[in-house]
């Protein structure tokens, strides 16, 4: 569960003062598939972005699972961010890996003492020695590498690099490495805006899948609006660094206040 | 025209003569440029990497904003290469004399290539890392890695094939400078093109010499080039 209170976020700049995000408030329910939209430069991106602390908010809190993050020390975070997957728009993998190795990269930052292993008890993990924990971490990031694999339908890609994939195959495989630490949040950042409509799809339907499988919450932002009705249960319309319309979708589409909201509507077809 | 039809002639007549008298002379030559451009490189590396990673780092884009620190390393580089080789050279000779005990040789040769190399290296070095894509990294930051983890599990391994290009870049560089460095004593090739071609006026000793200078660069660029593009999984 995601909440978001009084969120505000300034840049400061010499002489101005420009308000990206003005007193946000936001709650995302567990399970959730939470569509944020607007138009480009309204703020979304530095929203989400507020969600894992890669930015700061200016004021305002952040909650993720009852935890305040906001305010959380280097380490702190950082095991914070180990629950929370995200994917980008421009896919961002490493491209001198191939990528199965991509994939595993959030197991292969966890250090050996702090790795939980599935198909072990934890106790019986702590009792054995570094170089025993050495194996079962590897036999386990290796198994967990097929699982999403296949999960995401590239089994015969696992050896390839990402500069050999399309834009659709790259984004499977970061989603694949954003769910490899099994994170209770997905963040997505315009996942699909580089993407074709086709392409797009099989992306939605995917994460849907996924929402439904490991009832992963999912956060979505976009300016597309057949994204968000293709799969979000509830959404959030912004506009100009504030909230204007927030619901569920179904709702938000049939009774929208805004006119803003009405031009994201209109604006797919 | 009619030095230049000399200059062949002599060449060409004195090419036996040089295979003969000089071999010996030249081979040593080579291997002291050898020498001198290898273990320079190494070692400059040495010092120059890590201060060309801490100069991204802490840069204002940086993982880790440190200005201060940022400041000074860039003020220390920038010195450091506004100062002409040759200069550096002899203002360098007592630190020289007591770290190896002479400023004779080739040995003695590479502790101001080392020096001059550091702040060039560390540059290019730090333009390697510069232009990665910021996304890579935001990204492993959204996982929770930490800035070490990100320099040496993305930043480095994105940078590889800049990198090698870079060291391509400032062996041939020190090549270079181990000329300069033959003049007060350093010896190597481009000792001896200048012993014997300026102050000897053999001029053909001096062309072979740059001869082999010529072949020594074009094989480090290649193979460089070589390298850097084979490990490049992004463009392949």
């Amino acid at each position: 569960m995601i909440k978001i209170k009084n969120l505000t976020k300034t840049y400061q700049n010499k002489k101005t003062k420009t308000t990206v995000l003005n007193n946000i408030n936001l709650e995302i329910e567990d399970g959730d598939i939470f569509g944020i939209i607007g138009m480009s430069g309204a703020g979304k991106s530095t929203l989400i972005r507020c969600m894992n602390l890669l930015e700061k908010p200016t004021s305002g809190s952040v909650h993720i699972d009852g935890i305040n993050i906001t305010n959380l020390d280097r380490k702190s975070l950082s095991k914070v961010r180990k629950n929370i997957g995200m994917i980008f728009q421009g896919f961002n993998l490493l491209m001198q890996k191939t990528v199965e190795k991509n994939i595993a990269f959030g197991l292969e930052i966890i250090r050996i003492k702090d790795f939980v292993p599935e198909n072990m008890k934890i106790n019986e993990y702590k009792s054995l020695s570094y170089l025993e924990k050495r194996k079962v971490k590897k036999v386990e990031t290796k198994r967990k590498v097929s699982e999403l694999l296949k999960i995401i339908d590239l089994e015969d890609k696992a050896k390839a690099y990402p500069s050999m994939l399309s834009g659709g195959q790259r984004q499977r495989v970061a989603i694949a490495r954003a769910l490899a630490t099994n994170p209770s949040v997905l963040l997505c950042d315009e996942a699909t805006s580089a993407l074709d409509s086709m392409t797009t799809k099989s992306i939605l339907t995917l994460l849907k899948k996924i929402n439904e499988e490991t009832k992963v919450t999912i956060v979505i932002i976009t300016h597309e609006m057949n994204v968000v009705k293709e799969i979000c249960n509830k959404v959030a319309v912004i506009d100009q660094s504030e909230i204007i319309e927030q619901g569920s979708a179904p709702d938000v589409f049939k009774n929208h206040q805004s006119e803003i909201t009405r031009q994201l509507i209109g604006g797919e077809l | 025209m009619d030095n230049f039809m000399k200059l062949i002639n002599g060449l060409s007549n004195t090419l036996n003569d040089i295979m003969t008298n000089y071999s010996d002379m030249l081979v040593q030559g080579m291997l002291d440029t050898l020498y001198m451009t290898l273990v320079a490189t190494i070692i400059a590396y040495l010092f120059g990497l890590p201060i060309g990673i801490l100069a991204e780092v802490t840069s204002k884009d940086g993982i880790h904003p440190m200005p201060v620190i940022n400041k000074v390393l860039g003020f220390i580089i920038n010195v450091g290469r506004s100062i002409p080789f040759i200069i550096l050279l002899v203002a360098i000779m007592p630190f020289t004399r007591m770290v190896i005990g002479t400023t004779i040789g080739p040995k003695a040769a590479t502790v101001p290539l080392i020096i001059g190399a550091i702040p060039f290296i560390a540059r290019l070095v730090e333009n390697s890392l510069k232009e990665l894509d910021k996304g890579v990294i935001e990204a492993a930051r959204s996982m929770g890695a930490s800035d070490m983890q990100i320099v040496f599990k993305v930043m480095l391994v994105e940078a590889l094939p800049s990198i090698i290009l870079g060291v391509s870049l400032s062996s041939i560089t020190l090549v270079g400078y181990t000329a300069m460095a033959g003049t007060v004593g350093g010896r190597g090739l481009g000792d001896i093109a200048i012993r014997y071609g300026y102050y000897r006026y053999q001029p053909d000793v001096m062309i072979i010499t740059i001869i082999l200078l010529v072949i020594l660069v074009q094989i480090i660029q290649s193979i460089g080039q070589l390298i850097s593009k084979k490990i490049d999984k992004k463009n392949t």
